[in-house]
C-alpha cells in the first residue's frame, strides 16, 4: 500500500478552554480526493487551519509525506525566526480561502506571479538591471501562469483586475494561485460556496482533472453533499470537533452516526 | 423644475452664508484691543459674503454645460487602477526630452529657481523612499523624517568624526539609514495600521529628540556645520578648505557661489532618475509583486509560502535607504543641519506628498512633490494662510480624487512565443483584442 500524502495524528486544539477538535485522526492518500465534511461549526475550518500551518495545533501531529520526505507542520511553524505558515506551503501543501482571497487589485498574471515568487529571480540588482537569468525565469513564471489559467479557462481574462472577475472566476483563480506554488496537496475551503448548479459542475470537474492529470492529491470541505459524494474517493465526517466516520462515499452516506449528526435524532432513539 | 434648482441654489447660499458666519465671526469678528475687545462684525460679514458668491458661482458652473462635462470626466476617473493592454506606445522619447530638459535646468534657471528645484528634487526623493513603504507594502509610517535625519547627520557628525565627504556619506548613507530602518522594523512587523503608524511617529520623534539633546555629540540644537561637496578633489569654494583645488582655478574662469549648486542639482538630479527607474522595476518584479500582494491581503500571501516579515523588512530597509539619501542632499545642500529640519511636519508633508500623487504611482509622486514643493514658494505673499490652502487642497483631493492624482495602471503580461498558450493566443488574436 502507498504512504498517506497526509497523516493527522491525535490532533486536539484547543482556544482558551474550548477543544475546537479532540483527538482528530485521518489520512488522505496519494493522489486521491479526500472530502472533509460535517455540520457547522464541527472544527472542519480549524483542522485545515492546522494542516495548512495557520494554527499550531496543541496535541498530536501532522505529517505531509511530501517530496522531501515526512515533514511535520507543528515543527515548521515554531522553526525559530524563519518558521511560519509560508514554510508549510513550501513544503507542498496549497490552499483556497472559504471567502476568496485574491490580490485584487492586481492583475489575474500578477496573482500567479506572486505564487511562483519561489521560482523567480527575487534579487534586487538582476530584477533592476534585467540579467538573462532574470529575464528567463520571469518568462518561465508568465508561461507557467498562462499554463493554469488555460486549465482553468481563464486565459481570456489573464489581463484583467483579479477583483473584476465574476465570482465564479474569482474560485478557480484562486485553485489556479495555489496551483502555481506547484503543490502535493492542494486544500480546497468549500469550493463551490456561492456557485450555481453549472458552475459547481465545472468545478467538479476540474478538481478531478487536477487529481488525475496533474498527480495531486486534494483536500476538500464542503457543504454540497452531491459534489463531494461525486467526486470525493474518501470521506472523513467530523461533528463536535471528533471524527465519527472515515470511509468511502457509500458507507459514509448509509452510516446511522452520520445520519444522526446531520438530521438530528428522535427522542426516543436518545433515551433508548 | 427651474424653480426647484432656484430653491436648492437659495438654500445651499444661506447655509453656506450661515456657516461662514459662524466661523468667521469669533476669527476676524472680534479683536482683541488690550484686556478688552472690538466688536468688528462687519468684516465677517464681508468674508462670508464673498464665500457665499464664491459658493453660488460654483454650483452655477455646475449646473452649465462645460461644468457638467468637467464633472463627469473628474468622478469617472475614481475607479483606480486598470491594467495595461500591453500596446501602449513606448513613453521612450518624452521621457529623454524630460531628462535632457531636466540636466539643463542650471543653464535656465536663477539661483532662487534653482534652490526650489533642488527641495523639489530632494522631496521626490523621500516621496519615492516613502511611496514604497506606504503605497506599494502598505505599512502606513510616520516617522519616515527620521531616516531623512539619519542621512543628514551622518554627513555632519561623519565629516566631523571621521572626516567623511560628500561621496562616501551618498555611499554609506542608504545603508546606515537601511540599518536604522531594520531596526525600527523589527519590533513592529507584528502590528498593522494604526500600531504601526504610531510607533513609526514616535521613532520619528525618538530621533529627533536624541539629535536634540545630545549636545556633546550632535551638538544639539546649535546644530552641526556640513562640509561644501567636492568633485575628484575640486571644491566649490572661493578657497580650498579640504585640501583641494578650487574648480573657478582649476578651470580658469571667475569665482561664482552657483557652481555649487550646479553641482548639487546635477548629481541629485541623476540620483532622481536612477532611484525613479529602480522604483518603475520595482513594480514589476517579484519584490514589488509580493510588497503589493502583501498590501492586498497578507493571509493569502502566507499561504502562498511568501515570508511576509523578510518581505516586509526590506519595503522598511529600502524605503529608510532612499531617505537616506535624500538626507544627505539636503544637508550639503542647506550646508548645515539642526533637529528642527527634521520634526513631525516634515513627515506629515512626505506622507501627504505620497497620498496626493496616488498610493503606489511613481508619476504621482514625482508629480505631487514638485507641486507641494513650489506652492507654498507661490503663496509666499500668502505665508499666513500656506497651511489653510494646504489643508483645503488636501480636502478637495480626497473628495474628488480620492485615489491620488495620477491613475494606477498595472503591467500586462503575455506568454512567450514557444509556449502553448502563446501560440494559442496567436491563433485567436481577436478576442485579445476584444477586450
Amino acid at each position: 500500500m502507498k504512504t498517506p500524502i497526509l497523516e493527522v495524528q491525535n490532533v486536539t486544539m484547543r482556544f482558551g478552554g474550548i477543544v475546537a477538535n479532540r483527538d482528530v485522526s485521518f489520512a488522505a492518500e496519494r493522489g486521491a480526493i479526500t472530502a472533509l465534511i460535517g455540520p457547522n461549526g464541527a472544527g472542519k475550518t480549524t483542522i485545515f487551519n492546522c494542516i495548512t500551518g495557520f494554527y499550531r495545533a496543541s496535541e498530536g501531529r501532522i505529517l505531509l509525506n511530501g517530496r522531501n520526505g515526512p515533514q511535520d507542520i507543528g515543527q515548521l511553524m515554531t522553526r525559530p525566526i524563519t518558521g511560519g505558515s509560508h514554510l508549510v506551503t513550501r513544503a507542498g501543501i496549497a490552499r483556497t480561502f472559504q471567502n476568496i482571497r485574491l490580490f485584487k487589485e492586481m492583475s489575474v498574471v500578477e496573482n500567479l506571479l506572486v505564487a511562483q515568487h519561489l521560482a523567480t529571480r527575487n534579487n534586487l540588482l538582476s530584477g533592476v538591471f534585467r540579467t538573462r537569468a532574470y529575464r528567463a525565469a520571469e518568462t518561465e513564471a508568465v508561461d507557467r501562469a498562462y499554463f493554469w489559467l488555460s486549465q482553468m479557462n481563464l486565459a481570456s481574462d489573464a489581463n484583467r483586475l483579479a477583483g473584476e472577475l465574476p465570482y465564479g472566476r474569482q474560485r478557480r483563480l484562486e485553485i489556479a494561485r495555489a496551483m502555481c506554488t506547484s503543490p502535493a496537496l492542494i486544500c480546497l475551503d468549500e469550493p463551490a460556496a456561492g456557485l450555481n448548479p453549472s458552475e459547481t459542475r465545472e468545478l467538479s470537474e476540474v478538481i478531478q482533472r487536477l487529481c488525475a492529470e496533474h498527480d495531486l492529491s486534494v483536500l476538500v470541505i464542503e457543504h454540497d453533499m452531491g459534489l463531494v459524494m461525486r467526486i470525493a474517493d474518501h470521506i472523513v465526517v467530523l461533528d463536535h470537533g471528533e471524527v465519527i466516520s472515515d470511509g468511502t462515499p457509500d458507507s459514509v452516506a448509509n452510516d446511522p452516526a452520520v445520519i444522526a449528526a446531520y438530521l438530528g435524532v428522535s427522542e426516543e432513539e436518545v433515551t433508548a | 423644475m427651474q424653480n426647484n434648482r432656484l430653491a436648492s441654489l437659495l438654500k445651499e447660499a444661506v447655509l453656506t452664508f450661515v456657516i461662514s458666519l459662524i466661523l468667521f465671526g469669533p476669527i476676524s469678528g472680534l479683536v482683541l484691543d488690550g484686556f478688552g475687545f472690538r466688536n468688528e462684525l462687519g468684516r465677517s460679514v464681508t468674508l462670508a459674503a464673498i464665500i457665499t458668491a464664491g459658493r453660488v458661482l460654483v454650483s452655477l458652473a455646475g449646473m452649465s454645460e462645460i461644468g457638467k462635462r468637467l464633472r463627469s470626466r473628474l468622478t469617472s476617473s475614481n475607479s483606480g487602477v486598470t491594467v495595461n493592454t500591453g500596446q501602449e506606445r513606448s513613453p521612450l522619447l518624452p521621457l529623454a526630452v524630460l531628462f535632457l530638459a531636466g540636466l539643463a535646468l542650471p543653464f535656465f534657471a536663477d539661483k532662487y529657481f534653482l534652490g526650489i528645484a533642488i527641495l523639489a528634487l530632494i522631496y521626490c526623493l523621500l516621496g519615492l523612499g516613502l511611496n514604497i513603504v506606504v503605497g506599494l507594502a502598505g505599512l502606513l509610517d510616520l516617522g519616515f523624517v527620521a531616516f531623512y535625519a539619519v542621512g543628514a547627520y551622518l554627513l555632519a557628525l561623519g565629516y566631523q568624526y571621521l572626516g567623511l565627504g560628500f561621496w562616501s556619506a551618498l555611499v554609506i548613507a542608504p545603508f546606515l539609514a537601511g540599518l536604522f530602518g531594520m531596526v525600527l522594523a523589527f519590533p513592529v512587523l507584528k502590528m498593522h495600521g494604526d500600531y504601526l503608524a504610531i510607533v513609526t511617529l514616535g521613532f520619528g520623534e525618538i530621533i529627533r529628540l536624541v539629535l536634540n539633546n545630545w549636545l556633546e555629540f550632535t551638538g544639539g540644537p546649535n546644530g552641526a556645520p556640513v562640509p561644501a561637496p567636492t568633485l575628484f578633489g575640486l571644491e566649490f569654494t572661493r578657497t580650498a578648505k579640504q585640501g583641494g583645488v578650487p574648480i573657478h582655478e582649476f578651470l580658469g574662469i571667475s569665482y561664482s557661489g552657483d557652481y555649487k549648486f550646479w553641482f548639487i542639482y546635477v548629481v541629485l538630479f541623476l540620483v532622481v532618475c536612477a532611484v525613479i527607474y529602480a522604483v518603475h522595476r520595482l513594480r514589476v518584479m517579484p519584490l514589488g509583486r509580493m510588497w503589493e500582494a502583501l498590501r492586498e491581503d497578507e493571509i493569502a500571501c502566507r499561504s502562498l509560502g511568501v515570508n511576509h516579515v523578510f518581505t516586509k523588512l526590506s519595503a522598511f530597509m529600502l524605503g529608510a535607504s532612499t531617505g537616506g539619501i535624500a538626507g544627505v542632499f539636503f544637508a550639503v545642500h542647506q550646508g548645515f543641519v539642526n533637529p528642527t529640519s527634521f520634526t513631525f511636519f516634515e513627515s506629515a508633508l512626505i506622507l501627504a506628498i505620497v497620498v496626493l500623487g496616488g498610493l503606489g504611482s511613481t508619476v504621482g509622486v514625482v508629480l505631487a512633490a514638485i507641486v507641494l514643493t513650489i506652492l507654498p514658494e507661490l503663496l509666499r505673499d500668502f505665508a499666513e494662510y500656506r497651511v489653510l490652502v494646504f489643508g483645503i487642497l488636501m480636502v478637495v483631493m480626497m473628495i474628488w480624487k480620492p485615489r491620488g492624482l495620477v491613475r494606477l495602471t498595472r503591467p500586462a503580461f503575455f506568454p512567450s512565443s514557444h509556449s502553448e498558450a502563446g501560440i494559442a493566443l496567436r491563433l485567436e488574436p481577436q478576442t485579445e483584442a476584444g477586450r
